[in-house]
């Protein structure tokens, strides 16, 4: 009898302490998130969607250009990394884990822990400097080597998951083996592979530091990839570093749709993959 | 008889492990030919040498020759994929495309290799479909994802894919394994009817099986070919010691 | 390792040689009686095929099962189809005793003739090839079988020239007939008996070598039958 109320002593003590630990682990997103909505929900408004900034120093405008200018630089950067990247997958997922195959995973690795900002003087170098002018083009480079290793290896992950009696039923029925993979391989990874991209995307959608010197901003609307263009994250660091009041207001406003656009994506790759998995 | 499949000398290791020893045998055309042994002894990796998908696993070889029709399916020169168009498989666990319905299935084979005719599809989907016995069940809903059937259905589905593309030889590893009695009786029913117009190569553990089933039997013990010979002759006076063991249960 | 079929079979052995010592004793109960005179045996006999009749059936319901349960194959198999073979030999030279029974209570009633010698041998020939064929079976022994097959001829022979003997008899006193007669029966049965224990030895060879030696004589030397047997 004793030793029953000890054991369930011990189990309701484990239980409270691991609930206040993950508590304590969530306490600094919570934070940070209430902070943001808190300082920011006043600031977003009709203006700051659909007006363009300012000059310095007058009051009101808006982010419309940055907002959009994200979106570009997002599609851009899907546009590069995701072939490159699926591909890549896939000659991993066919691969032994030895040798070349085993190389090119340790720098995907490699990649992503190289500093965003190293990334970005990487695309300066070799886009920015070849055209003279600063691009979205850039910027989308920039921000393309920041997903490429993940879409690598979340794609290879998934593509490894599908089960070998499909491929084995493509090839059995006569079916060449990059077919096999094209068709019947891929589709069926299909979710996986874009729930994949759509985190990589949320990843890249905050990165300021790279687009510093390749997209560089835009106070106004681009008229084509050629041109350098505005971004969320470096219209807040703008305005943030500023010492306009309106501005801080509009910076703190930025990050919230940043962070929504962030949170957006997670949910829509959220809802895709439970969708599939009926 | 005339063969069906003429087997030479075939060797085929996993890396170092050499899993079919030396195996040599004629398989019967239009015929049920069963593939006996206990677990490990070689028969799938048998089967899979004859349509060349043994050679799609990492580490694996094949030596010796196979021959259908006279000619070596082995010799330089001879693309497996064009192999695997004349000898089917269908294999232990239904494998359906998953995202594809059941029209898009049965069509896999031909779609993949480049008919486009929806009439000519449509005439290879119901031909198919009847062959294996499905047509009647499914023929009201082609639209449908393969992955919605039964098992037994399943798998009937994938007999179909594998006959569309009209191949002379079908192999079959394990068919019923993961089938209810009545679904198994069924696919045995078709076997047998299937045997009348095309090789069939059935690889079972199910001793009965072979028995309802097939003409001739071969049975394999640690990658060796012991025994082949008609089925009606192995089940009531075989030659090898060994084979009378492992059909009485004699296990030691 | 000892198999759950093996059970079975074994079973199914000592089925077959408790029917065997059971028609045994039949066949010689009857020569007894017929030597000894002793309706009160013959009778015996007669109601004694009951059990005979009772065994035949067990055996062959219990090879029914074991053919449905156990899917034997091979040697196993060979073993139950002999099983349900035999016991029909079997049961058939039970009859043949009731047969002799039968004619010894007919033989009490009319004329003391003695019983000849040539039947008194035929009966020790033809129990001892019985008694022989059910060893071969129980010892798989293909070697003895054979011998019991041999040994039908000289059978065949003895009731030759117990036939010409009796018909000598016959002849010489035409009030001897209908007992002669009646020993010319018993030794058509005996020589059934005979015939029952071959088949029951070629069996034996089917069930050990899986050689069909039945019927292959039959071309060569057909076996002698007569009109009015039991088949």
């Amino acid at each position: 009898m004793i030793r029953l109320d000890v054991r369930r002593l011990v189990d309701v003590t484990m239980r409270t302490f691991v609930a206040l630990a993950a508590l304590l682990a969530i306490v600094p997103l919570a934070l940070i998130l209430g902070f943001v909505v808190y300082r920011g929900a006043e600031g977003v408004d009709l203006a700051l969607l659909t007006q363009l900034p300012r000059p310095v120093g007058q009051v009101g405008g808006g982010m419309a250009n940055a907002i959009v200018g994200t979106v570009v630089l997002l599609g851009l950067a899907t546009v590069f990394a995701l072939p490159l990247g699926i591909a890549a997958a896939v000659y991993l997922a066919e691969s032994p884990d030895r040798g070349l195959p085993g190389l090119v995973r340790f720098l995907a690795d490699v990649l992503t822990g190289i500093p965003s900002i190293v990334i970005g003087i990487f695309a300066y170098a070799v886009v920015v400097v070849p055209t003279r002018r600063f691009s979205a083009l850039a910027g989308g480079v920039a921000l393309a080597v920041i997903m490429l290793p993940i879409v690598i290896r979340t794609s290879e992950e998934i593509i490894r998951l599908v089960p070998a009696a499909l491929r084995e039923a493509a090839l059995a029925l006569g079916v060449p083996q990059w077919k096999a993979v094209l068709r019947i391989v891929l589709p069926a990874a299909r979710t996986g592979i874009v729930t994949g991209v759509l985190l990589a995307m949320g990843r890249v959608a905050g990165e300021t530091a790279p687009l510093l010197f390749t997209a560089f901003g835009n106070q106004y609307w681009s008229r084509g990839v050629d041109e350098p263009i505005a971004a969320l994250p470096l219209q807040i660091f703008a305005y943030a570093s500023s010492p306009f009041e309106d501005w801080h207001r509009q910076a703190w406003a930025g990050a919230l749709v940043l962070i929504a656009l962030v949170f957006a994506l997670d949910v829509v790759a959220r809802v895709v993959t439970r969708k599939r998995g009926e | 008889m005339a063969d069906g499949i003429v087997v030479k000398d075939l060797n085929a290791w996993f890396g170092a492990q050499h899993v079919v020893k030396h195996v040599s045998m004629e398989v019967p055309r239009n015929a049920v030919t069963a593939v006996i042994g206990p677990s490990g002894c070689g028969k799938s990796t048998f089967i899979r040498c004859l349509n060349r998908m043994h050679e799609t696993v990492r580490g694996a070889r094949v030596t010796g020759a196979v021959l259908l029709d006279g000619e070596d399916l082995y010799a330089a020169g001879v693309d497996p994929v064009t192999v695997r168009r004349r000898i089917g498989m269908v294999f232990q666990r239904s494998n359906p495309f998953p995202t594809m319905s059941v029209f898009e299935n049965v069509a896999a084979g031909l779609m993949l290799n480049g008919v486009r005719d929806r009439a000519v599809l449509r005439e290879r989907v119901e031909q198919g479909l009847r062959q294996a016995a499905l047509w009647d069940e499914v023929k009201d809903d082609l639209g449908k994802r393969g992955l919605k059937l039964s098992g037994g259905q399943q798998q009937r589905l994938c007999i179909a894919r594998a006959l569309a593309v009209a191949p002379q030889v079908l192999l079959m590893d394990e068919p019923c394994s993961a089938l209810d009695p009545i679904a198994s009786a069924r696919i045995e029913e078709l076997i047998l009817a299937l045997s009348k117009e095309l090789t069939v190569v059935v690889v079972t553990h199910r001793m009965s099986q072979a028995r309802r089933v097939s003409g001739w039997t071969a049975y394999f013990l640690l990658g060796e070919l012991i025994e082949f010979r008609p089925t009606r002759e192995l089940f009531t006076r075989p030659g090898d010691r060994r084979t009378e063991d492992y059909i009485t249960g004699r296990f030691d | 390792m000892p198999r759950h079929v093996d059970q079975e079979l074994t079973s199914l052995e000592r089925m077959v040689v408790r029917m065997g010592d059971a028609v045994q004793e039949q066949l010689r109960h009857a020569m007894e009686a017929l030597v000894r005179r002793d309706e009160a045996g013959a009778r015996q006999v007669i109601d004694g095929d009951r059990g005979v009749n009772a065994q035949d059936l067990e055996i062959d319901e219990k090879c029914v099962e074991v053919l449905a349960l156990y899917e034997p194959a091979a040697g196993d198999l060979r073993l139950v189809t002999t099983v349900m073979k035999i016991v029909t030999d079997l049961e058939r030279v039970g009859d043949q005793a009731v047969n002799i029974a039968q004619r010894v209570l007919e033989l009490i009633v009319e004329a003391p003739a003695e019983p000849m010698l040539e039947l008194l041998r035929m009966a020790d020939r033809a129990a001892g090839m019985l008694k022989e064929s059910l060893q071969a079976f129980i010892g798989h022994d293909t070697a003895l079988a054979r011998r019991v097959c041999a040994a039908d001829d000289e059978v065949d022979e003895l009731k030759e020239r117990l036939f010409r003997e009796l018909l000598d008899v016959m002849i010489a006193d035409s009030r001897a007939i209908p007992p002669s007669m009646r020993l010319v029966l018993i030794s058509r049965y005996l020589e059934r008996v005979a015939d029952h224990a071959t088949n029951i030895a070629e069996m034996v060879i089917y069930m050990v070598e899986s050689t069909m030696v039945r019927h292959a004589e039959a071309a060569v030397a057909p076996r002698t039958r007569h009109e009015g047997d039991k088949p």
